[in-house]
């Protein structure tokens, strides 16, 4: 079950004393680029001073915009012949912030991610059908080379094109996919409405669920809809891609890969260390890479320490799953609301289909927020007041979640937006 | 026993218009229809010569919709003619949950639709007390 057993679970001092030499090495490699240079000199930062993991933390946090300001090449810490290969962030807006890769890095990045499939149960007889997008973004090609690394015969299909999905799915007996959450939900209709039997038709056993953050409901959903195991990837493309964090077989907490990465958990208004259990802004520094190191780099995605260990014998530290980004938490009505505790209720209820809005509106200087909810054909039976009792319920249960009571609106099953990439769930039509 | 197919559908404009086009277009002859609605959505009621028929037709379109058995109970278009059926009903404590009725000749028959809890205790109240029930093809003939 392990790909590299020793380093896997080796012991948390020896683990502690090779990051500390990492991180040496790294601020090397990050004296080397313009932007690391002249801050350290503007901060009068010695790099080789810099040996502990306490010591980073005399380092300002480098920020998305940071790395968009060191366009083109502010980051870039060796030759540029040196460079195999370049990833973007999705910046949908200005400068993109690349992040340039040599020939170790791309080599200790699908490692990493063959590390965490292979700990999932994905092995050389896999079939594996990769639903992400390739190019710039990073969770197609990332999946890809880890996967291949493994000896996985990977069908490189990238994503959308349901139909096209579902016929590979069936004809090749896919066994692994590699899918955004909210795709799956609507890909089940879509495989159903097909006269198609997950788990008569289909032969899948493993799915690599990634990409936005979705509930642990969530997860049981897809888990139940395709008769598969659904594992919870975690990656960002300025910190590689996937293979960052991942869950092992257990699904409880993801392993953060901290041989290559050092993961600081903040409270992201006083950047000050969150204790296990406290919801904090993840903070991520490369450990090992060549072309582009970055030091506590600012990811937005909020997550908490779990300080138990994992029965799986790993000793890398778990994270929760994403709970959310500071950058897409909501204020409503003076409350902080983040999309995943509505995810959450909504798909705790099975009458509930596979899409869902959120919808913020202002009106009359008042503010209103309107859930929309497809339900399922399947559990409708054709009375009124059992929807209404739905409609009453789900009410009850965000307000005891979120301590806000929306607008709960039933819908006919497609008629709410889609899309094959990540799932739009709030919109906010608010003129502040 | 007399079928009932119940479709959700948003309350918005071109809903019946989608409904009655399919069943035009599949020759499904309707023979009552009721709508209820509440907060945005509501529950459309379709009695229809061809019951299952319609029923997979919107199922194939991915439309929340259910067949259920419901019972037709034919009684004289007369003053107290729904009152008798009413009055055997509560007579045994049978609660309708959703009733509608509608003529078929002019004073002479109306059917009712009743739905309740225990379909098929009050099938047997109804027929023990001599009323008629219909199946489909019995409705159409009328």
């Amino acid at each position: 079950m392990y790909w590299e057993k020793e380093i896997e679970t080796l012991d948390r001092e020896q683990l502690t004393q090779l990051q500390s030499k990492r991180l040496q090495e790294t601020m090397q490699r990050a004296s080397k680029t313009s932007y690391y240079k002249k801050l350290f000199e503007q901060l009068h930062i010695q790099p080789e001073k810099i040996s502990t993991l306490k010591d980073l933390q005399n380092i300002p946090p480098t920020t998305k915009e940071d790395l968009r300001s060191g366009f083109p090449y502010g980051f870039l810490a060796t030759p540029l012949e040196e460079v195999v290969r370049l990833h973007s962030s999705s910046g949908t807006t200005g400068v993109p912030a690349i992040i340039y890769h040599s020939v170790s890095d791309i080599n200790s990045w699908s490692n990493l991610v063959a590390r965490s499939l292979y700990g999932v149960g994905v092995r050389k007889n896999d079939i594996f059908q990769n639903m992400m997008s390739y190019g710039l973004f990073t969770g197609g090609l990332g999946m890809h080379y880890g996967a291949e690394k493994i000896g996985t015969l990977v069908i490189p299909i990238a994503a959308g094109n349901s139909k096209r999905q579902i016929w590979f799915l069936k004809n090749f007996q896919t066994t692994v996919i590699h899918i955004i959450p909210s795709y799956a939900l609507l890909l089940s209709n879509l495989i159903k409405s097909e006269g198609l039997d997950s788990s008569r038709d289909l032969n899948l056993k493993i799915m690599l669920i990634g990409a936005e953050p979705h509930s642990e409901e969530t997860r049981q959903r897809i888990e139940e809809l395709y008769q598969a195991k659904a594992f919870n990837s975690y990656g960002l493309s300025e910190m590689n891609g996937p293979g960052v964090a991942f869950e092992c077989a257990y699904q409880n907490g993801l392993h953060v890969w901290e041989d290559a990465y050092f993961l600081e958990i903040v409270n992201p208004k006083t950047l000050e260390p969150c204790p296990a259990g406290e919801l904090g802004e993840m903070i991520l520094t490369n450990l090992n890479r060549q072309a582009t190191p970055i030091l506590r780099y600012r990811t937005k995605d909020l997550a908490y320490w779990i300080d138990e260990p994992c029965p799986c014998g790993r000793t890398h530290y778990r994270i929760s799953r994403i709970q959310g980004r500071t950058d897409d938490m909501f204020i409503y009505h003076g409350v902080n609301i983040f999309p995943i505790q509505i995810d959450k209720v909504l798909m705790n209820n099975p009458e509930v289909g596979s899409n869902y809005l959120i919808t913020l509106e202002r009106k009359d200087l008042r503010d209103t927020m309107k859930v929309e909810i497809e339900i399922k054909p399947e559990l409708f039976i054709g009375d009124l007041p059992k929807l209404e009792r739905l409609r009453e319920r789900i009410q009850a249960e965000i307000r005891s979640e979120t301590l806000v009571t929306p607008e709960i609106t039933l819908v006919e099953p497609g008629t709410l937006p889609t899309t094959e990439g990540k799932a739009v769930r709030v919109v906010d039509k608010r003129q502040l | 026993m007399a079928h009932q197919v119940s479709i959700f559908a948003e309350n918005k404009p071109g809903r019946i218009e989608k409904l009655t086009r399919l069943f035009t277009e599949a020759s499904i002859n309707i023979r009552a229809i009721t709508i209820s609605s509440a907060n945005g959505f509501g529950v459309i009621k379709v009695l229809v010569d061809q019951p299952h028929k319609a029923f997979e037709i919107l199922r194939g379109q991915g439309i929340p919709s259910y067949l259920q058995e419901v019972i037709a109970v034919i009684m004289e278009d007369l003053p107290g003619g729904l009152h008798r059926v009413a009055e055997v009903l509560a007579e045994n404590s049978i609660n309708i949950e959703d009733a509608y009725g509608f003529v078929v000749m002019s004073g002479k028959n109306a059917i009712l639709i009743i739905q309740v809890e225990s379909q098929p205790r009050a099938q047997s109240v109804l027929e023990r007390n001599n009323f008629q029930l219909l199946t489909d093809e019995e409705i159409y003939k009328y």
